[in-house]
């Protein structure tokens, strides 16, 4: 495979964010959740309600590092039939209207192992992802899919944690790009939120190690948060939350009821509203 | 035979009955795996979430300083031998083997240790390692729940705080177990993801342990999870294979012949099989579970009926779709009911030097039966399985043929499921 220059929307992202003196939102919603169509709704109506980067899960059955809210995300897309080829679809079909915003997708590592991973990158890559999180995959397994997405022109976002000590950092950050993850807490998804003062820390330290930006995520759940974090990071990652306002949206049968992804993309506006240190959308 | 790697000799003083030839020259081994990143050829490995590695990393350390630490082995050896009633017999099943009428069947009986399975080899081991790391709180996944006892009694003997993730689906078929352990004071935690059983128990409790990495130690019951676990596992249980070399050298003056042993994850077929692998003329079988029929979707039979993936930190053979997914397992024996396997045992399949067959619930049902009857021993339906493959060859075989099967479990945690597949009130 030859080298690919990666898609730069990631960095020039974060350069705008920087030119406009604040920090970024990273929101996440697992793709085909609740279905392929509402999943679709939301995910292309993202950008214009605030979000800056977008996360896009990729379903798994076996969700280790995430908590009961993504859990059930990944299980409702599964069991509506959701494929990993569907969320490279999925990405296809945002790329049609929106050619700036960057994509980042998360997951584990058997559906793309299960897929190919060179074929995979390839394919991500020709879709529009511009980057990809594999919970599963430190860097100590790098061969698998780290270096062959660089190589295809890939950002490979690393996590970080509170256990990766200054010893460490530095394997953890050698072959990252695009920005940098930072786990503000020892957990699954969608428990614990860090303290303010504790994620500032955190963030200077990895400050010390990195120039690439530094997205902060797990346990942020409300516009204050939001604000809190992308004030000293550089940008705020939400999950959770943001997944459970689609099951607040799910009828008794679990189909989405009418409505559903508008109420998402508003609680998605009030979030950036958060990051850009306003009290509500305008 | 295809030997993959070589080692020096220093292995070899350990085993009674290996030429001697083999002493003053290098050979070529199945037993150097795996290697410094814990790779089995492909299979094994590190497949975990940041926040875990260093405990991970820190975990292997340790485990290769107790190693290399004297003391750590005679601790070990002190409660191998005086709490759970180590070394295990070997035993003739002479009834048994006049049943089938043809080799001569031998059961190594570590459902005769404390708690009723081999389970707690590797449980003494772990909790021995987490006390020098100086963990306070420990961490299990169980299946049937026999790893979960095993856990349990050596927190209660240690006295460390212990949580136990255990499927629903497990929590209703596995009663007694269940109990055992609230007994022996341990938590346990019901898991209602996925399929409510031996996997998601796993997920469960690697979840747990990302949020308590500082003083947890998970202690994994088989020979899977990241590195160093399945070699870690695995060397605590291999005591099985070399108590089992020493005693038919004393009783047969030789080497087995075959070795059977059932495989969930596969520790009490790794303990087995470990000593006797560079030994070309000992034919090795493992029984996976093949639920209601391999052209079914419910069985637990990762190799024959699954291909290559990685899941809970390591790469071996999986039940999965095409699009990677993870399946549901099925077996009648919840000890079996996994859609992986240790990542060795992938590695030994696909060398060839361990052939893998399966037994179905019925065949696990009628050796469970048959055993109880001929032999007064009342087997686990895991080792059951096995028993069943030792039907289906045994007759064949001459009577001079020495076969040793691992008879890992006892069967009373059994008896409510057996009861009702046999339509038994009780």
């Amino acid at each position: 495979m030859s080298e690919h220059a990666d898609s730069g929307r990631i960095r020039r992202r974060f350069e705008t964010l920087k030119a406009a003196g604040r920090g970024g939102l990273v929101t996440f919603v697992t793709a085909g959740d609740p279905d392929y169509e509402t999943s679709r709704e939301i995910v292309l109506g993202l950008p214009q309600a605030g979000a800056d980067v977008i996360e896009l899960g990729m379903p798994f059955s076996d969700p280790m590092a995430d908590g009961p809210a993504i859990q059930a995300a990944s299980l409702r897309a599964l069991k509506r039939g959701m494929k990993l080829a569907m969320v490279l679809d999925l990405v296809r079909d945002f790329r049609k209207q929106d050619d700036e915003t960057p994509i980042v997708l998360m997951g584990y590592y058997n559906p793309i192992y299960s897929y190919g991973p060179e074929r995979f990158v390839a394919d991500a890559r020709d879709a529009g992802v511009d980057g990809l999180i594999v919970v599963d995959l430190p860097p100590e397994e790098d061969e698998e899919l780290c270096l062959p997405a660089l190589k295809a022109g890939l950002n490979f976002i690393r996590l970080a944690t509170p256990t990766t000590d200054d010893d460490r950092l530095p394997a953890v950050l050698s072959n990252t790009s695009g920005f940098v993850y930072y786990v503000s807490v020892m957990g699954i998804t969608g428990t614990t939120s860090a303290a303010e003062g504790a994620v500032r820390t955190a963030v200077e330290r990895l400050r010390r190690h990195t120039a690439l930006p530094i997205g902060v995520g797990f346990g942020i759940r409300t516009p204050d948060n939001a604000r809190a974090v992308a004030s000293v990071a550089d940008a705020a990652v939400v999950g959770s939350a943001i997944v459970e306002r689609i099951v607040a949206g799910l009828g008794d049968d679990g189909s989405p009821a009418p409505g559903l992804a508008g109420k998402v993309l508003d609680f998605v506006r009030e979030l950036a509203a958060g990051v850009r240190g306003r009290e509500g959308p305008e | 035979m295809k030997l993959p790697c070589s080692i020096g000799i220093a292995e070899r003083a350990e085993f009674p009955g290996r030429p001697t030839v083999f002493m003053t020259q290098q050979i070529n081994t199945y037993r150097a795996g795996p290697d410094e990143q814990g790779h089995f050829g492909i299979f094994g490995g590190r497949f975990v979430a940041e926040t875990l590695m260093p405990l991970i990393l820190e975990v292997e350390k340790a485990w290769d300083a107790a190693k290399e630490d004297p003391s750590f082995e005679e601790e070990l050896q002190y409660y191998f031998k005086h709490y759970v009633g180590r070394p295990s017999p070997l035993y003739l099943a002479k009834r048994l083997t006049e049943h089938f009428g043809g080799a001569k069947i031998y059961f190594k009986r570590d459902e005769l240790n404390h708690t009723g399975a081999h389970k707690i080899n590797n449980c003494i081991g772990q909790i021995l390692l987490a006390r020098r790391m100086g963990k306070t709180r420990i961490i299990a996944e169980t299946g049937a729940g026999q790893h979960g006892v095993a856990t349990a009694t050596v927190c209660a003997l240690f006295d460390l705080p212990c949580t136990v993730y255990m499927g629903s689906k497990d929590i209703a078929r596995q009663a007694p177990n269940v109990f055992r352990m609230k007994l022996l004071g341990a938590e346990v935690k019901p898991v209602t993801s996925g399929s409510n059983s031996l996997k998601d128990a796993m997920n469960e409790a690697l979840r747990d342990w990302v949020a308590n990495v500082e003083n947890t130690f998970y202690i994994i019951g088989t020979v899977a999870g990241p590195h160093p676990y399945p070699a870690m596992v695995r060397d605590f249980q291999s005591v099985i294979g070399r108590e089992a070399r020493e005693q038919m050298m004393e009783a047969e003056g030789r080497l087995p012949d075959s070795l059977v042993a059932c495989i969930g994850g596969g520790s009490n077929a790794m303990g087995l099989f470990h000593a006797f692998l560079d030994d070309p003329e000992v034919k090795i079988y493992g029984v996976e579970a093949a639920g209601h029929g391999l052209n079914t979707d419910k069985h637990a039979a990762s190799l024959t009926g699954g291909r290559p993936g990685v899941l809970h930190g390591n790469r071996t053979y999986l039940l999965q779709d095409d699009d990677g997914q993870i399946l549901e397992a099925h077996s009648i024996s919840a000890g079996l009911d996994y859609p992986g396997i240790g990542p060795e045992h992938s590695w030994l399949f696909e060398s060839g030097r361990v052939e893998y067959v399966s037994a179905t619930d019925r065949e696990a049902l009628e050796a469970f039966q048959l055993c109880s009857r001929t032999e007064g021993i009342i087997p686990a339906l895991e080792p059951a399985h096995a028993l069943a493959h030792v039907g289906r060859i045994a007759g064949d075989l001459p009577k001079d043929h020495l076969l040793c099967m691992n008879m890992c479990g006892r069967g009373d945690k059994d008896i409510f499921t057996v009861a009702e597949a046999l339509g038994v009130e009780l």
